[in-house]
């Protein structure tokens, strides 16, 4: 794995894996989005369970991909691997996309079943928290003019952020309970049925590989960014 | 010690001085605090259940106000190298400015957090808990805070940002501050919130120091 922290070494070895994993990625989505229709509908939910499919594996990804954030920034604060820093840039937005699409499938679910486009339970509470926590990382990173700054100043804060994560959630279970708000989810719903479990896996593993996906290539990306960038710095100086 | 005592005093000095730091913070905290009713409606009975929370979310907001200036001034001028080349650890620099920060500004907040609470209905009975509170949690603004305003140095939007980057790290101590209140005014004992407030706060000692040396160095490069 270390060796991987070589650029040249990583190029190398995500060249092939960048189209395996887009392939992989956009098989899975096929397969998941025709089980997701295949799927009989709820007794109770009727064809709106199928959000589900959208909604869970979104919600996921975009934990798993703070925690991509938060482990690449603790490596390019300790090693300062430039190769580290690159992957935490490349992992933020999309995590935001995946939160932010959590966000809006939910609330397009809990408009027919709950009544209400958005509910103040801890659960939702957390996932804005966490998209919030996104945007102060992307705010500040955005904001510093010398990248290699930006890029430390950003990964103290995920790593901060990172921490403050599950006290974070913690404080909002806690407000939760001390609240008690009507409630609207049904409990014991967490037993799914196999009709509905085999599509959910499927669409994970197929978000899964699709952040994977996004983020080798948006690495790949920021690498040859780079490398454009210190070669035209390079012919400024020669010139 | 001793370059850390005077640093201690010249940022206490700066703080108070200048534009009046904790006259500006309190009357922006009552200006904040008189916009609820005129958004909301005077109702005692709609305020009530909502004086200690606003009181609370004025707290903060107010802390975040004069942050920008926490560093920034001293690392525009060069003052930052300066002190950054003394005897005195960059840990406790950030300590030392934190605190300072917590009296110029979170000490007048929180005297001042009854006057506004109780004015939008909050039993007057509850003043010395909500002094107590908002103390503790001010406390922790100011450390969270100098985090936030150490890992904005040399970035072009101060102000805002800090904002963006500070108030969701601020969630905790808001929920237990709000919620310590909210329990007392329901009768129940609120010092489970107080003692969740005072290991919020210690947390942020722990990790503010650390964390705000790093992002000073990185920014002086």
């Amino acid at each position: 794995m270390f060796g991987l922290a070589n650029p040249q070494k990583f190029m190398a070895f995500t060249r092939p894996l960048q189209p395996v994993l887009w392939l992989l990625a956009v098989g899975l989505l096929a397969v998941g989005t025709w089980l997701s229709f295949a799927a009989p509908a709820d007794y109770q939910q009727g064809d709106t369970v199928r959000i589900m499919f959208v909604h869970a594996p979104a919600a996921t990804m975009g934990l798993g991909a703070y925690a991509a954030l938060g482990v690449a920034s603790l490596f390019a604060l300790i090693w300062r691997h430039p190769l580290a820093d690159a992957a935490a840039r490349a992992a933020a937005l999309p995590g935001a996309a995946f939160t932010a699409l959590a966000l809006i499938t939910g609330s397009l679910w809990g408009q027919p079943m709950w009544g209400t486009w958005w509910v103040w339970d801890a659960r939702l509470t957390s996932v804005l928290v966490l998209f919030l926590f996104y945007l102060g990382y992307m705010a500040l990173r955005a904001s510093i003019d010398d990248e290699q700054k930006a890029g430390r100043a950003a990964a103290v804060l995920a790593l901060v952020g990172l921490i403050n994560l599950p006290i974070v959630k913690f404080s909002v279970d806690w407000w939760n309970t001390l609240h008690q708000p009507a409630s609207l989810l049904r409990a014991g719903g967490s037993s799914l049925d196999p009709a509905y479990l085999w599509p959910l896996l499927t669409m994970m593993a197929a978000y899964g590989m699709l952040f994977g996906a996004i983020w080798v290539t948006a690495i790949r990306t920021e690498v040859t960014r780079r490398r454009v960038l210190s070669l035209r710095a390079r012919a400024a100086m020669e010139a | 010690m001793k370059a850390l005592t005077i640093l201690w005093r010249r940022e206490l000095a700066l703080a108070w001085a200048g534009g009046g730091g904790p006259l500006l913070a309190c009357g922006f905290f009552l200006t904040l605090t008189a916009l609820v009713p005129l958004t909301v409606g005077g109702a005692p009975e709609a305020l009530t259940p909502l004086s200690g929370g606003v009181a609370w979310l004025a707290l903060a907001l107010a802390s975040t106000l004069s942050l920008e200036r926490l560093f920034e001034r001293d690392f525009e001028d060069g003052a930052l190298d300066l002190i950054a080349l003394g005897a005195a650890p960059l840990e406790l620099v950030v300590v030392a400015k934190a605190k300072a920060q917590w009296l110029a500004v979170g000490v007048p907040l929180a005297f001042s957090a009854p006057v506004a609470a109780i004015a939008l209905g909050l039993p007057a009975a509850l003043a010395p808990l909500t002094v107590l509170t908002a103390l503790i949690g001010s406390l922790g603004f100011a450390l969270t805070g100098a985090l936030g305003a150490a890992l904005a140095l040399g970035s072009k939007r101060g102000g805002l940002l800090i904002a963006v980057v500070v108030l969701p790290l601020y969630i905790p101590p808001v929920v237990f501050g709000s919620g310590a209140l909210a329990r007392a005014v329901d009768g129940a004992d609120p010092w489970p919130a107080v003692a969740l407030l005072g290991a919020y706060v210690l947390f942020a000692a722990v990790i503010t120091p650390f964390a705000g040396a790093a992002a000073i160095r990185n920014a002086q490069g």
